[in-house]
Parts: structure tokens; sequence; C-alpha cells
């Protein structure tokens, strides 16, 4: 069995009065796809946040590469780069370029030579198909294309794991395919990936194990054959219904 | 209008000309080093000191300059603390221009979405580079607007200094009506030169302006 | 401790004297703003006239008006109505005049901002749903400027009031006036008298202007 890369164990977190994590574990190893689903709320999103330690939380552990990490972590900035995160609003800094938005951590965290820095940018840009975009500025760029973009500066880093936090959800559909389609092309190059989605068909193409967080436990964790098929729980069945359209009143859809 | 009483005292009013500038100037620098270690402090919400600096802003916010110039030129040397005129200009500007520029500044910090510093801390960065190569270059060029506004106004301001003797624009003005009666060439000399002092900084900043705009930033 | 100068304050009329001089600001300020607003409505409004002529002469008004520091409008009025129009002018008077001409030009502009800051669609909206022109105006677009104009307007009335202390140089007895004469007056039994009494003064107008941008704040809060 691949070894532990990210494990969590009974994280609690709190937000004023409401239970937002409730003593949620989960191992991940190394190679491995995870994605989260589950009710809009906050448990799925903050999770990675957590992850990430950009939450305070107020139980549990978090250790990546058996370092803990908090937000009181010593060597944050550290443990950060072993975590890659891509977010739904895509966060490009709109006063850089394209390949300056890429080549900026790289060259000033981890102080690597900016010649080689920007081979690689290029290089992953061209294999996301954007490379005459890297003289750019994302205004002038589409939603899926600053997706890509900040897919590549997560990447550059030269991440262990990478966290997709909803990432599509805010593109209109034609540019979702192109960005699903770099985060197949990831999981097939056997990167360890964390995402949470709403996507269902897009889920069970690339997940190892569908997680299914709601009211802030893991109800449910399989394969995704199991898992859409034959859901184990009620509460995943119910959650798999909302996707699902079976009778419409003046109209009849056939199931074979 | 006389034109040789015009020719003839142009050079007094360049002498104020300069005095208001230098003092402007000075007043002006220090308001902005005054006014971005209180929106710092504001920003990161630095415990104590950013209830100092709110104080500081409201009161300089809520009091006019001359009252503090009366005050820091009168009042301060009655306790032992004696300024000579144009420092007293300098720190009535600076009092006074340090929590405009300070609510300038903060405004440019905080129009920035914490969830961009969020993205920069996910790639490792730590404060200072967030700040440096992130946060601050975004939100001067949304406190630029205001920032210029700031930097007239306080320019404009500068013309109280008579009242604390200081021999600006003002002074030189009143004292020749006072003396010559040649009110219409004196007031003629005033516009000019306050025209000339305060017309360029007014245009660089419409141009400063529109260049930003046109740089627009969406991410 | 040193002698602050601070019995001065507690002696006769001195203090009622100072807030009476602090009512002559308010009352200019009062007067002058009540005046601006419709005067500065009706220019925002006259500013999108398509008259050519109207609109340059307007923007340079508005422009002077904005580019010199108060102090040079006061001397311009006070002194060059005399020499321009033999007009004897009181300070008070060319105060007036000088706060009006300025009030109204900064509320054209605000008036003008406020405006411009409605986002077209609602006056498409509002079409849309079948409203005429007026009732447009009236119920959707009048509203919403004021909400945004009456935070900023305030803001203008503190401005003004802050303004107010520059008209002790054309001679108008105000606070700060008035505060120079009792200290005057009190040169032998307290020398310390400036101190006091100049604090006195920068608290009356804090006193004064602070509840007012506070109330700012709050309905611009509200009014979002």
């Amino acid at each position: 069995m691949a070894e532990e890369l990210l494990k969590i164990e009974h994280l609690t977190k709190k937000f004023e009065d409401n239970m937002i994590l409730d003593d949620v574990s989960l191992t991940v190893h190394r190679g491995e796809v995870i994605v989260v689903v589950g009710p809009s709320g906050c448990g799925k999103s903050t999770m990675l946040r957590c992850i990430n330690a950009l939450e305070p939380t107020q139980g549990g552990t978090i250790e990546i590469e058996g370092q803990q990490i908090s937000q009181s972590s010593k060597n944050l900035t550290q443990l950060r780069q072993k975590i890659g995160m891509v977010f739904q609003s895509y966060e490009l800094f709109p006063h850089l370029t394209v390949l300056n938005n890429i080549l900026l951590a790289p060259a000033k965290v981890q102080k690597r030579d900016k010649e080689e820095v920007k081979k690689e940018a290029l290089e992953l840009l061209e294999r996301v198909g954007l490379k005459d975009k890297a003289d750019s500025f994302p205004r002038q760029l589409s939603g899926g294309q600053k997706q890509r973009v900040a897919i590549v500066r997560a990447l550059c880093m030269h991440p262990e794991i990478l966290l997709f936090d909803e990432v599509t959800a805010a593109l209109d559909p034609e540019m979702v395919r192109e960005v699903l389609d770099v985060m197949l092309q990831l999981a097939e190059q056997g990167k360890t990936m964390i995402i949470v989605t709403h996507e269902m068909q897009f889920a069970r193409a690339i997940a190892d194990r569908v997680i299914f967080l709601e009211g802030g436990k893991i109800v449910e964790d399989s394969d995704p054959e199991t898992f859409f098929d034959h859901p184990k729980t009620e509460r995943a069945k119910q959650f798999l219904n909302v996707f699902t359209f079976e009778h419409v009143k003046h109209k009849t859809i056939k199931k074979d | 209008m006389n034109w040789e009483f015009i020719m003839k005292y142009l050079p007094l009013y360049e002498k104020a000309a300069v005095l208001t500038v230098r003092i402007g100037v000075m007043g002006v620098v220090i308001a902005i080093i005054v006014g971005l270690i209180c929106a710092a402090i504001q920003y990161y919400k630095i415990p104590v000191l950013k209830h100092i600096v709110g104080i500081y802003i409201e009161l300089s916010r809520n009091t006019p300059l001359l009252v503090q110039l009366f005050f820091i030129y009168y009042g301060l040397p009655k306790i032992g603390i004696r300024t000579q005129a144009d420092i007293c200009g300098v720190a009535g500007l600076a009092f006074l221009g340090g929590s405009y520029m300070a609510e300038a500044f903060r405004s440019g910090l905080e129009a920035i979405e914490p969830i961009q510093a969020e993205s920069a801390m996910s790639l490792g960065m730590n404060r200072y580079q967030m700040m440096r190569y992130v946060i601050l270059p975004q939100a001067m060029s949304i406190s630029i607007p205001a920032f210029i506004a700031n930097v007239i106004f306080l320019l404009k301001e500068t013309s109280v200094f008579s009242a604390i003797s200081l021999m600006d624009l003002m002074f030189t003005a009143k004292d020749l009506i006072g003396m010559y009666y040649k009110t219409t060439e004196s007031l003629f000399l005033l516009v000019v030169f306050y025209l000339i002092i305060l017309l360029p900084v007014s245009i660089v900043g419409s141009i400063l302006e529109r260049r930003l705009r046109y740089a627009g930033f969406g991410a | 401790m040193p002698d602050l100068g601070l019995e001065v304050l507690l002696k006769g009329k001195n203090m009622i004297r100072l807030i009476g001089g602090l009512g002559v600001a308010l009352r200019i300020s009062l007067i002058s703003v009540l005046v601006s607003i419709p005067l500065g409505i009706l220019l925002g409004a006259l500013m999108n006239w398509k008259n050519p002529i109207t609109k340059a002469i307007l923007r340079v008004y508005l422009e002077f008006i904005r580019i010199m520091p108060q102090m040079v409008l006061l001397f311009l009025v006070y002194f060059g109505s005399t020499r321009a129009f033999g007009w004897e002018l009181s300070g008070e008077t060319a105060s007036i005049i000088v706060f009006i001409l300025w009030g109204t030009a900064e509320m054209s502009d605000l008036v003008r901002g406020a405006l411009s800051s409605i986002p077209k669609h609602q006056y498409e909206s509002s079409e849309a749903l079948g409203l005429s022109k007026v009732q447009t105006y009236w119920y959707i677009i009048i509203p919403q400027t004021l909400r945004r104009l009456i935070p900023l307007s305030i803001n203008l009335i503190t401005r003004m009031i802050k303004t107010t202390s520059l008209i002790l140089m054309i001679g108008v007895v105000e606070v700060l006036k008035v505060a120079q004469q009792i200290i005057e007056a009190n040169r032998m039994s307290s020398p310390n008298a400036a101190f006091g009494i100049y604090l006195a003064v920068f608290l009356l107008y804090f006193l004064a202007c602070w509840p007012i941008s506070l109330l700012a704040k709050y309905l611009e809060k509200r009014w979002k």
C-alpha cells in the first residue's frame, strides 16, 4: 500500500456556535485521488482550508508527510509548499502577467533559479494549451483559462498534494471541460489530489475514493462505483437523487 | 491693472511661494509616513496601538488645521514646547495629513479580498513577501485617487500659515493690500501663484488616475 | 505641574463667549449648506444640459472654486468685491457668499456623482415594468440618489464647519478671535492661558464635528 501522505485525525472545527467539522478522520495515500461531495455548506471547503492551515481548528490533528500542520506551526510556510491549492475564484494576482504569477513563488519562496523555473512554467503552460498567454494579464483571460493558469501556478511549486476547492463552480459550462481535462491529466500522472466538486460524472471518472461529507461528518467513504450505483447509506442516496431527473410532469423520461 | 506693480512685487510672491511649497512638501512627506504606519497598525489590528491610532484619526479629522496650528504655536510654548513657525507648519500638516493618508492607505489595503492573501500564503509566502509582492502593489493603485486628493488638499491647507506669521502667499497678499491698496494686482498675483502650485499636481493626478483606470485590474 | 491656564475657562463668561464664537461658525455653515443644497442640485442638473457654452462656463467656475484654497476665495470676495463692485461687505457676509459658492460647487459635483453611480439597468428595469419617466425618477432614482448623497453632504457640513475657522483672518469674530481676546485680556493674571484656551477651542471644534461625522458614517452604513 502506498505511503500515507496526509493524515487527518479527529478534526473538529467550530465557527461561533456552529459545528462545521465534527470529529473528521481521513487518510490519504500517495497517488490517490479523493473526491469530496456533499450538500452545500461550509464543511467541504472548510476541510480543505484546514489542511492548508487557513482556518483555525478546535480539535484533532492534521499531518502532512508525518509533520503536523496547523496555524501555529513554526515552519508553516515550508509545510504549505507541500500543499498546492486551487481556489474557486482562481485568485491570480491581477497586477502580474500570467508568467510572473507562476514564477513569483518558486523564485521568492523556493529561491529557485529563474531561468529554470521559467522553462518549466512555459512547458506546463504549453501542456494546458496556454503558452501564448504567458505575457497576458489575468483580466485578458477567460475564466477557464485563468483556472488553468492557477493550476499551473500551484504545480510549479512541486507540491506533494493538490487541493481543488470547487474549481469549476464559477465557470461557464463551456469552460468547465477544459479545466476538468487538465485535472484528469494530473490524475493520470499519479498526482495526489483532493477534489471538492459538484460535477458528479467527473467525480466518477477521476476518483479512487469518494467521500460524502454531510453535517460535518464523513457519512460514506467508498470507491466511485459503489458510491454512485449502490450507495451504502440512506443519506447518500438522498443526496444523489438531487442530481437525477426521473419524472417531469408533462414528459416521461424512459429508463432502459 | 498696474503691470509695473506686478513686476516689482513678483519676486516677493516667488519667495513666498517657495516657502509655501517647501513647508507643504515636507508636511506631505511626513504625513505619508505617518499614514503608512497608521494604516499598517489598523490593517494588522495591533492591540492597544490600533485604538490610539483610531483616536488620533478622529481628533485630527474633526478639527481645523488652523486650530491645530494655534495650539502648537501659541499654546504648547506655555508648557515649555517652543517651536519655530515653519516647524509648526510642518508639524500641523503632518498631524492633519497623517490621518487622511492613513484612511487612503487603509481603504486600499482593505479593498484587497482576504482570499488574495490566502492564495499567496498557500504558495508558501510569508507575511512580508505577501505584502511586498501581492498586497501592497494592488493596494497602492487603489489608494492613488484618494492619495492625490489628499496631497492637493494639504497643499491648499498651507494657505493658513500666515496666521502663525509665516510669510507665505496669503501673508504677502494681505501685506501688500494693506500697504499699497493695489488690491486687484495683489489678488491677481495671489491667484496666479496658487494656480502655479496646484494646477500641475491636479493635472498629474488626473493623468495617473486615468492611467490606472485603464490598467483596470479585475482578476 | 505647570500652570495649564485652564482656570481662565471657568472665569466669568469666558466659556460662554467661546461657545458663542463657535455658534457664529455653526450659523454660517448651516445657512451656507441650506442654500447650497438646492443650488447645487440645480447646478448639477444644469450641467447635464447639452448647451456647450453653459457647460464650459460652469466647468470653469467649478474647477476654479475647487482648486483655490478657501482662504484665497475669502480674500477675493472680501477685498475684491470692494474694488470690483464697490461693495462694503462685512466679514460675515463675505464668508457666507464664499461658502455658498463653494458649497454649491461641491454639491453639484456630489449630485453628479450620485446620479451617475446609479446603474443604468435601474432605469431600464423600471421602464420595463411600465413606469413613466417621471415615476422612474420619483420612486426609483431620487430615493437612491438621496441615499448616496446625504452621507456625503453631511461630510460637507463638517468640512464647512472646520473651514469657518479661516474667517478669523477677514475679521469675523468667531471662536478663535474670541480666544485671542480672552488670552489677551488675561495676559497678566494667567500667562499660560493660551494653552488652556486653545485646547478648549480644539475640543469645542471636535465636539461640534465628531457627532456629525459619526452620523454620516452611520447613515452610510445603513443605506448601503
